[in-house]
Parts: structure tokens; sequence; C-alpha cells
């Protein structure tokens, strides 16, 4: 091994360190505000990747209609209550944006010509698809029953996580997916090529950490979530909905795994089940930040996508297993210094 | 009225059938189901093609889906010779439901042809595999024609790189064999999970070794990320796959970066193509014509090539075992085993077959070609 090997791994560790660590942040973010294991993150990944290689492809992407039935779902519940309730204005709006928001991307995908488009206004589209799925996902599944211990959260969460990957199989078809770069930017710098999509990756990944950050220093909303994570019945106390505040992380979480998605589509092949592995990854990232602290997720994902490079160059068969082996020292680790609270419910 | 006409056809059929006690019945069992369904079913298509009369007596194919699963396999073996008496077994589509099928038709002396890949199937020869044929290509073949392309091109030094799997385990060992009894050094082993999203790592060592030629064993799409890499990191040289990887999915998604890519195929694929002196192109177009008369163009396979050519053994087989048993009798099925074992120079749609006590698969190089991928398809290498 010589220094430019050393720089390419590094590169490569580093491009894919950084999908993990958006998703290590979005993991450690629904753990701390809901207490749910987020399996299904890799998922939203895969979904986000493949809607947009399904639109590219001319065909109206089979998620849309996943999600006109969530939200009549979502509108069934919350819009009868709110009727029955007698607040029009209330049932009015539950069913706008359940009811009217997915049909009307419907009508939209459906006149658009939207193989044509440009890529920007594809990746917004996909977008619009995905992620509105992921506070959908914790209305009708998460919030009946958000006070049960984690363990029931986690079953939930991996019953979903099968769920969408058999969805996900009707959905996209058993064969994967490229779309195209975003960029064909291309330019060597020393030993290192280095190409517009990884600069994508990278540029994105900073600013959404800092978007993020800026989110939750400076806005009601951000300080609203802050202080649930802290403190969730306290929080409920000064009048911060939960529900709102679990909507809100579901959001940001099918955001940041839908985005993620659509930035690594052109660089790997996706496949309708991608996803779980590079969540799992995020998910060991998220172990080492003990799924509490941000920076050292963030931290953790880096060294995690550093650590399976430099494996798939000594030793590519036993590439996964160090990977996932490196969870047992973290744990050690973390159990030696930290001391255990037991978990009031 | 049509139904009791077609219904009265078959209970006088059935009669006339029992008595003369002279139809053969095959017993079929193929995945028509299941995770190996995209084999099975042109398998079961198939066998709605095969004759219905083989020297001069009627031959009847009763067909059971045994759902890709080994346990239901078995069943359904026993349920063809126990209760159908059939003469002859075939399949089944996958080699560990093949393999558990073995025990009954040793058991029952009862000839079998399975349509599944692994060599393990007809060897090492046993008492209970003298009972057992296949039709499908070992890796053995496929992998003899990539080290002959190398040999006759000049490649000395070989980096392989694989799936972790029994795949890509079991092209490692035959390729490595095969290699080195021909000089090409093998000078990079590497793996890969069909899962990867980077293999820039393996790629990296793969051409750190300065090999002549690279040789990636995978199938279906994901064998297209190694070669995108190496292509992405500059590597110019020769790049060789298996024929796992001969879908038009896989073209779809490697694009450009597979031009020149080079693989072994069975012939029917490229039937059409192939010169009209290869000794294939007759018997394997006989069949691909008749299969896409029925299902499309372009909807022909090799596994449903594999369950016409034991159609092909049968027909060649049956009429000797006619002349010393009538059909339904333990006499026939050893007759019948005797005769496959003697088949000689019977061309199928996947190459010619010479049985002996030794090798019951019977294929030789002539059981595939070599193709290229040119200007996004694919194309034979003469």
């Amino acid at each position: 091994m010589d220094m430019s090997i050393a720089l390419i791994l590094g590169q490569d560790g580093i491009t894919n360190g950084a999908i993990y660590a958006l998703l290590a942040l979005a993991l450690v973010l629904v753990f701390a505000v809901t207490r749910v294991i987020f399996i299904q993150q890799g998922e939203f990944v895969a979904y986000g990747a493949l809607t947009l290689a399904m639109m590219q492809s001319g065909a109206t992407p089979a998620t849309v209609w996943l999600l006109v039935a969530m939200g009549g779902l979502v509108t069934a519940f919350d819009g009868l209550k709110a009727l029955k309730a007698g607040q029009m204005q209330r049932a009015g709006m539950v069913a706008g944006w359940n009811l009217a928001y997915p049909l009307a991307l419907v009508a939209v995908l459906s006149a658009l010509p939207v193989n044509e488009l440009p890529l920007v206004l594809q990746v917004v589209l996909t977008l619009a698809i995905v992620v509105p799925m992921g506070p959908m996902m914790y209305r009708l599944m998460y919030q009946p029953i958000a006070s049960a211990p984690v363990l029931i959260l986690l079953i939930v969460s991996v019953a979903l996580h099968i769920a969408m990957v058999g969805l996900g199989l009707l959905f996209f078809g058993a064969e994967g997916h490229r779309t195209p770069a975003f960029s064909e930017l291309s330019f060597d710098l020393g030993p290192l090529m280095v190409t517009g999509q990884t600069i994508w990756v990278l540029v994105v990944s900073v600013l959404l950490i800092v978007a993020l950050y800026q989110f939750f220093e400076r806005t009601l909303y951000g300080k609203a979530l802050r202080a649930t994570a802290i403190n969730r019945v306290g929080a409920q106390l000064m009048g911060i909905s939960p529900a709102l505040a679990g909507k809100l992380t579901f959001f940001l979480a099918a955001f940041i795994g839908a985005l993620s998605g659509v930035l690594i589509a052109p660089i790997t092949t996706i496949y309708y089940d991608t996803g779980f592995l590079i969540g799992l990854k995020g998910f060991v990232a998220a172990i080492i930040g003990g799924l509490a602290s941000y920076p050292i997720a963030a931290l953790g994902a880096i060294a995690v996508g550093l650590l399976e490079a430099f494996a798939s160059f000594w030793a590519s068969a036993y590439k996964e297993v160090i990977v996932f082996t490196l969870i047992i020292p973290v744990l050690l680790w973390r159990s030696l210094t930290s001391h255990h609270v037991e978990e009031e419910e | 009225m049509k139904l009791r006409h077609t219904l009265l056809a078959a209970i006088s059929l059935a009669f006339a059938a029992s008595a003369a006690h002279a139809e053969i019945k095959v017993g079929v069992v193929v995945s028509a189901t299941g995770p190996a369904a995209s084999l099975g079913i042109p398998e079961r298509n198939t066998v709605a093609l095969l004759p219905t009369t083989i020297g001069g007596e009627p031959v009847r194919y009763i067909v059971l889906d045994d759902a890709s699963d080994t346990t239901t396999a078995v069943k359904n073996a026993r349920k063809l010779v126990a209760e159908d008496k059939v003469d002859v077994l075939i399949g089944s589509t996958t080699s560990p439901a093949s393999l558990a099928m073995i025990d009954v038709a040793a058991e029952t002396s009862t000839p079998m042809i399975s349509l599944a890949a692994s060599a393990r199937i007809v060897s090492p020869m046993d008492d209970k595999k003298r009972w057992i044929f296949k039709t499908p290509q070992n890796d053995q073949q496929m992998a003899s024609a990539i080290v002959e392309h190398m040999t006759a091109n000049n490649v000395k030094r070989v980096s392989f790189i694989g799936f972790a799997n029994a795949y890509g385990e079991g092209w490692f060992e035959q390729f490595k064999k095969q290699a080195e009894e021909k000089g090409v050094e093998l000078v990079a082993n590497e793996r890969f999970n069909p899962a990867d999203t980077s293999v820039t790592g393996q790629a990296l060592k793969l051409m750190a070794a300065k090999p002549d030629a690279v040789f990636i064993a995978g199938s279906g799409t994901p064998s297209a990320l190694p070669q995108k890499t190496l292509r992405e990191r500059g590597y110019k040289g020769p790049i060789y796959q298996t024929h796992g990887v001969a879908n038009n999915d896989f073209l779809r998604i490697c694009g450009k970066d597979c031009e020149g890519t080079l693989l072994p195929v069975g012939p029917v694929q490229m039937a059409r193509s192939l010169d009209d002196s290869h000794p294939v192109k007759a018997s394997a177009l006989a069949y691909v014509e008749k299969y896409e008369a029925v299902h499309g163009e372009g909807s022909v396979s090799s596994f449903g090539a594999y369950a016409w050519d034991a159609g092909v053994l049968l027909e060649a087989a049956a009429p000797v075992a006619l002349q010393v048993a009538k059909p339904g009798s333990a006499e026939f099925r050893s007759a019948l085993r005797d005769a496959l074992e003697g088949v000689k120079e019977v061309a199928g749609a996947t190459g010619i077959y010479t049985m002996s006590a030794d090798d019951h698969l019977g294929l030789d190089e002539r059981s595939r070609v070599m193709i290229e991928i040119r200007n996004g398809t694919w194309s034979l290498l003469k």
C-alpha cells in the first residue's frame, strides 16, 4: 500500500461515511425524541433513490400510491375525530394535507412528462413523495403506542422494515437501478480522481448538518424537539405536543433518508433491499455515539466509512465482519465508562 | 359440447392406453413457484412442447410444482413413482432439490434427468448416482471456455474477484484449478457482497497486481459494480464475467463501462448468430423457434433448454429401451437407464451429449460459446 492508494481509499471512505453520518444523525434524533429505533431508515434511502430512478424511466413511481393510501388512513382517523368534535377547520386541514396533497401529486405526475423534467425538479418531486410518508408513518403506527416500552416500539420498527422491503420489491422489482450523476464534472487532484457526485455528497452532507444545528439552536420547533428529547413529560407540561414532536422528527428522518438515497443513486446500484445494510452502518455509527451524541455519531460514521474502505482493500472477504464487529469494543467501552440509569417506564 | 367431446376423447384415450399398457409415463418436478420460479417457469413451459410419441408409443407428462422447496420436491418424486408409476423422472430445477431426489430415484430404480447445474448431482459416480443424469453444463465447462480464451489471447496474469458466497467460491475453485493447469497465474483474489455499495478497495487491489485481465465471478446486476469501479479507476485491460450476467438488466445497469466484456454462455442464447457449421446450431434453433412461436420473440432462456434436452435424451434412449421391455415395468426402467448411459453424439439445444458410465452429463466444449458485449448488446466471438 502506498500513499496514493491510501488517499483513494480515504476519499472513498469519507464519501460513504458522509452518508452514514446523515443516517446516524437521523437515528439519534428519532431515538432521542421518540425512543423509536428507526430500523426502516434504510428503506427511505432505497425509496428515495428508486422513486427517482422510476421517474427517470418515464413511469409513475408506485410510491405515490402508497402515499395516497397512508394519507387516506390518516384522514380517516384524524379527520373523522375532528368532525365528531365539530372542528370543521381542523378536519379540513387534515384532509387537505393527507388526502388532497397526495392526490394533487398524482395529478402532477400524470400530467407532466416527468422523465423530461430537469433533474432538480425530479429530485424535488421525489422528496415530495417520499418525505411525507415519515410523519404519516408516525401518526399511523407509533402515535397510538407512543408511551409503550422501547422494546414494543422496536418490534413495530422491525415489522415496518419488513413491510417496506416487501412493498419495495412490489414497487420497484427485483432488479437494481442507477441514476445519472448530478454533474459530469471530474478532475484529478494528485493521485485522486474527484467526481462531481463526490463533491455533491460531501457538500450536501455538511450543509445539512449545519442546517440541522441551526434548526435545533435557533428555532422554536428545534428547541421544542430538544426539550422533548431531554424530558418528555416536562416538555409536555410546558405545552409541547409529543405528537407534533414525533411527526416533526419523522419528517426530518424521512427527509434525510430520501435525500441520502438521491445522493448515492448515481454512485452505486440501488436495489429494493439495499437500504437495510446502509441503514445498519449508520446504526453502528449511532451506537458509537451512544444513540445520544450527534458529534460522536457523525465522527463514528466517518470512522465506519474509512474502516470499510480499508477493510475492503486488506481483507475483502471479511469486510462486513470487520465493520460490524466494531460494535463490540464500542459497547464494552461504553458500558464501562457510562453510568447506566434504569429507564423508568 | 366441446368440453364433453374433449372429455370423451380423454376417457377413451385413457382406456386405449391402459388396454395397450404401453404408455411411457414421465414424471416432471419443476420449481414453477417460489424463489427459483424464473428458472422453473420456462422449464414447465418447455415440457408442454416435448414429443408426445416416442418410438411409436404415446408419452404422458405429469408435471408437479415443488415451490422451490427441497422437501416438496422429494415428496413429489415419491408420489410420481409410487402412485403414477412413472418410467422416468425429470427435475428438479434447483441443485439442492435434485440432490435430495437422488435417493428416491435410486431406491425405486427409476432413471432421473436433473435440470440443475451442480456437478455433484452426477459426480462422483456411485451406486445411487448411476440412475441420475443431468442436462445443464457444469461450471467446469464454462470456466474452461474462459481459460481457453485467456490462453489464446496471451493473458498470463489474472486478478479474480467473486461474490462472497457459494457462487463466487465455486467459481474460484473451478477457475483456479483450470488456470493453473494452463499456466495462467492468479495474481489477486478478492471478494465482494452482492449488496455492496462500494468496491473501490478491492478494485485498487486487483489493479495493483498489474494483471493482464480481470475475471469477475458474480451473477446479475450486482456484478456490474466491480466492472464500473475498475473502469472509473482507469483500468483498460480486458474484463471477463460469467454466464450469470447474461441478461438485459446487466446491460442496462452497466452501460458503456461494459463494452468489450467477455463471457461464456450456452449456445441456445446465441442460436440465431451461430455459424451454420456449428454442431449445435440446428438443434438449438429448433428449440428456440418452437418456444418463441408459443411464448413470443426473445422469450427463450437457457433454463427451458435444459428441459428440452431432457426430452431430446428421452427421444434418443426410449426407442432402444422399448426393444427390451414394455413401459411400466422395472425391466423397462433399467433398460432406459442403460440406453441413456449409451447415448452418443445426441444434439440438444445446450450441446452435444455423449454419455458414459462415468459421465452422466456428457457435454463437451461444444456446450458453450464465448460472447462479447459490443455496442450495448451480446455478440458472438468467432
